[in-house]
């Protein structure tokens, strides 16, 4: 029992199934961590958006450049949440609509768009077509130089990581930075912002920052995992964690705790998961992620000890 | 005249009413839409006074507050405090927002909401150390709520919501308190215990303002009133500016004579 533990922890794993696990781990994280304030402010569905938009403009990236590399697709899809922007703003002043129908209209529109491009466009020989987008490439991202966990000190094999492992580390530490150093000014304008006005916090700039970080956030997971996962992030680990806890704090360490263990999970159950019921055949890990951050909210939704908030109020 | 000249003079003027006025306002306009909220509205509030801000709902109350601190943008109009920007005035005033704007199913407790009013004296990239809790602790117990510094904001009454707001003010230990409708669905154990808070902001020379809805109690907690629907339609002492005519053309005729008559104007 033990020996087989050992050898499935052994260089097979770090060669096939670390990279992917640390990666997905991270990208849950990068993802869950502006959710909790999306949440919180009432606009979970701009991940979820942003994630659709940035689509055609990475596809764009890509037929420009011809590579799918890191900036060129980061900057195409910065460029296409700004073409976004300017249709929501275009659409909502001409057709007199709501901001949430021009905003639904536009995202939809172009994710179909890009789902279109990619059809239409020689994307065979890249790892960049509609599966790609929509469950990434988790099981690919292996790591061809390792040895075993001894390769972990190894400077020659670390530098064969997968790329989006490194790249997805540099995000998450400056999500992460951007969350703790502006925690004041980012709790008191979640929970009242005209107050936080009222005492200089710049709001908008800092509204505005936080979409940027949840924009780099889908951005650079969405190159590894995938979209599905993407917004499952940022929606299921921090409505999971709101309903553990009543202090922002413990919610966002608690959310950081469930996206780490959808990947873990997700992961584990992906790969061995169908073999315990005597199929052949893995499902993919990103769907299996999102899956278990779904259940995982159900649970919390059953079990979490502050599930039964509303309608507690107490009468003076 | 020139544009710049009467912009110029007009200036002038309010340098000079405002030496150490805690609001100076001069064609406040605001506008949401198409449609103006607040309309040219002037306002002088003098130090170590109270003042209720009265009209009809949509009066357009509410948005002078935001409009003279720049919570919502200005479409025109100068505003001073302490003869200053706001920009440069800020940590001399304490702002409470209608209770019912925020959302109190927010993960917090009574404690960190109070502990919101100390930002300033935090500083860029700190935390909240246990001076600044001891201090929101005083606030708590000055407003009865000390014993609610744990609860989870969710769980207060309309009342508790309202005094945590006030206690974060007090927080803020600000010269110049704007409260929008503190006594609004509040019990009436919280409207005295708010009254007594603020006679004693009043008492210790700080200046008070309140979107006021009761107009029966106006006479009794303030000692000025500003009378807005859209435009300014009075403001001056209770004594003299609270009348029935001035009550009649704020609320439009739609204020019925048997309620005035109850009233203890002037």
């Amino acid at each position: 029992m033990i020996d087989d533990l050992i050898t499935a922890m052994g260089a097979e794993f770090v060669q096939l199934s670390l990279t992917p696990i640390v990666i997905g781990i991270l990208a849950a994280i990068a993802c869950a961590l502006p959710g909790n304030f999306l949440l919180l402010r009432r606009q979970a569905l701009i991940g979820d958006a942003i994630s659709h938009v940035v689509l055609p403009g990475i596809v764009a990236a890509f037929l420009i450049t011809g590579t799918i590399s890191a900036v060129p697709m980061m900057l195409g899809a910065g460029a296409a949440a700004i073409v976004a922007v300017g249709m929501i703003e275009i659409i909502k002043r001409l057709g007199r609509v709501e901001p949430g129908a021009a905003m639904g209209l536009v995202f939809t529109t172009l994710f179909a768009a890009g789902v279109l491009f990619l059809e239409i466009t020689d994307t065979s020989s890249v790892h960049i077509d509609v599966q790609h987008a929509l469950l990434g490439n988790l099981e690919s991202l292996i790591w061809f130089d390792a040895q075993g966990w001894g390769s972990l000190l190894d400077p020659v094999a670390l530098s064969t990581l997968p790329p989006q492992l490194p790249r997805l580390a540099i995000v998450l530490v400056g999500i992460g930075l951007f969350i703790l150093l502006f925690w004041k000014e980012l709790k008191i304008s979640t929970f009242d912002v005209s107050f936080a006005e009222a005492i200089g916090i710049r709001t908008k700039i800092l509204s505005f920052a936080l979409v940027v970080a949840t924009a780099i956030a889908a951005v650079a997971a969405f190159d590894a995992v995938g979209s599905i996962i993407v917004i499952a992030m940022f929606v299921c680990p921090p409505a999971s964690a709101r309903l553990m806890t009543n202090q922002l704090g413990r919610q966002v360490g608690w959310s950081v705790v469930f996206a780490t263990i959808s990947a873990i999970l997700g992961y584990v159950f992906a790969g061995y998961g169908p073999g315990w019921f005597g199929s052949p055949y893995a499902v993919s890990a990103a769907g299996m992620i999102a899956s278990i951050s779904g259940v995982i909210l159900i649970l919390t939704c059953l079990f979490g000890p502050q599930r039964k908030r509303t309608g507690q109020q107490a009468e003076a | 005249m020139s544009n710049a000249k009467l912009i110029a003079e007009s200036g002038k003027i309010l340098d000079v009413a405002a030496k150490d006025a805690p609001l100076t306002v001069r064609g406040l306009t605001v506008s949401y839409g198409n449609k103006p909220a607040v309309f040219s509205v002037d306002a002088s509030i003098p130090a170590g006074s109270m003042t209720a801000i009265i009209g009809p709902n949509g009066a357009g109350k509410s948005t002078f507050l935001k409009g003279a601190l720049g919570v919502v943008p200005r479409l025109s109009g100068e505003v001073r405090i302490f003869g200053k920007l706001f920009s440069e005035t800020r940590d001399r005033v304490a702002y409470v927002p209608q209770r019912a704007s925020v959302d109190w199913d927010f993960p917090a407790r009574v404690i960190d909401v109070v502990l919101m009013g100390l930002y300033g004296s935090v500083g860029l990239f700190r935390l909240w150390r246990s001076r600044h809790r001891e201090q929101a602790m005083e606030c708590l117990e000055r407003v009865g709520m000390a014993d609610f510094a744990d609860r989870q904001i969710g769980q207060l009454s309309g009342g508790q919501q309202q005094r945590v707001f006030l206690a974060r003010a007090l927080a803020q230990n600000a010269e110049f308190y704007l409260l929008d409708e503190p006594f609004a669905g509040v019990d009436a154990a919280t409207e005295r215990a708010i009254v007594t808070v603020l006679k004693d902001l009043k008492s210790e020379g700080r200046t008070v303002v309140c979107v006021h809805h009761d107009l029966s109690t106006v006479a009794e907690y303030f000692d000025r009133v500003l009378l807005i629907n859209v435009r300014r339609i009075a403001e001056g002492p209770v004594e003299t500016t609270f009348t029935a005519e001035n009550l009649q053309e704020t609320y439009g005729g739609r204020l019925a004579t048997t309620h005035i008559d109850e009233l203890h104007l002037a």
